[in-house]
């Protein structure tokens, strides 16, 4: 029995939780990156997060957290009529990202609470332990 | 007249070992906050003492003779642990998750100050010990 598992356990948490703020940023960055192909334009992306056994040899019990993959938006981008843009096609149309900023903003404020939850969870553990190893010390 | 260290400790050696467990268990359940699926667990402390106390009330222990029957032990819990229990959902999500974070975050920090008490009880029993060897 270690009761380090607590470590790795929060620690994929915190991993798996910062790709997704990592896909929330490149997803604001890109919010207006227009194209003049609806089949090119960047599309919004979003982790898909799955339980894992924590470890070799880790009781069943424990399950850590991985990002299974990235899978991309495959809602339609916004055709903008803008014939003075360099990017847009004959017509005149250039399609823009199927990102919805609000959705990411509040997306990343779940990220932020549940990095962070992650992180108490770290310190309370490191505090327990540490009292732990002084048991039977005045 | 000989001492017996386990039976003065009594319980508070299974009980930290518990209360460190359910603290893996409920970082479990925090860190898969927002796994679609995941279903959030605990483990039923009482119980859990009692089993390891060897105090459970109906300890009697049901024999598996034959292929076909079902140990009571690997069926009552989750993955053969018969401790484990899956949290009933207040409100589960769409995506089949249970985890309510803010429960396990209250359940987190209620399991920190009993292993902080335990640990207390533990550490003042031994100073006690200590107290009868140096005669202090």
């Amino acid at each position: 029995m270690s009761s380090f598992k607590v470590f790795d356990i929060a620690g994929s948490g915190l991993s798996a939780q910062s790709v997704r703020l990592n896909t929330v940023a490149s997803n604001l960055a890109n919010a207006d990156s227009v194209s003049g192909d609806p089949t090119t334009v960047y599309k919004s992306r979003h982790p898909v997060f799955q339980a894992i056994k924590a470890g070799i040899g880790a009781p069943k019990s424990d399950a850590a957290v991985r990002v299974n993959g990235i899978v991309e938006n495959h809602a339609p981008p916004t055709a903008r009529y803008e014939p003075g843009n360099p990017l847009a096609n004959d017509e005149g149309y250039v399609f823009a990202p199927n990102v919805n900023v609000i959705e990411e903003m509040v997306d990343m404020i779940s990220a932020s609470r549940a990095y962070q939850n992650n992180v108490e969870v770290m310190n309370t553990s490191k505090e327990m332990m540490l009292a732990t190893l002084k048991l039977g010390q005045t | 007249m000989p001492i017996n260290l386990d039976s003065y400790i009594g319980v508070h050696a299974e009980a930290l070992k518990l209360r460190s467990q359910r603290t893996e268990v409920l970082a479990t359940n925090l860190a898969n906050a927002d796994t679609p699926g995941f279903r959030a667990r605990d483990i039923d402390f009482k119980s859990a003492l009692a089993v390891a106390g060897g105090s459970a009330p109906g300890a009697v222990k049901l024999t598996t003779t034959r292929p076909g029957h079902i140990d009571p032990a690997a069926a009552g819990g989750i993955d053969g642990n018969p401790l484990l229990q899956y949290r009933v959902p207040l409100a589960p999500a769409l995506d089949g998750n249970t985890v309510d974070v803010q429960m396990e975050q209250a359940a987190f920090a209620e399991n920190a100050v009993r292993y902080q008490a335990t640990l207390t009880l533990l550490g003042s029993k031994l100073r006690s010990l200590l107290t009868a060897i140096t005669g202090q």
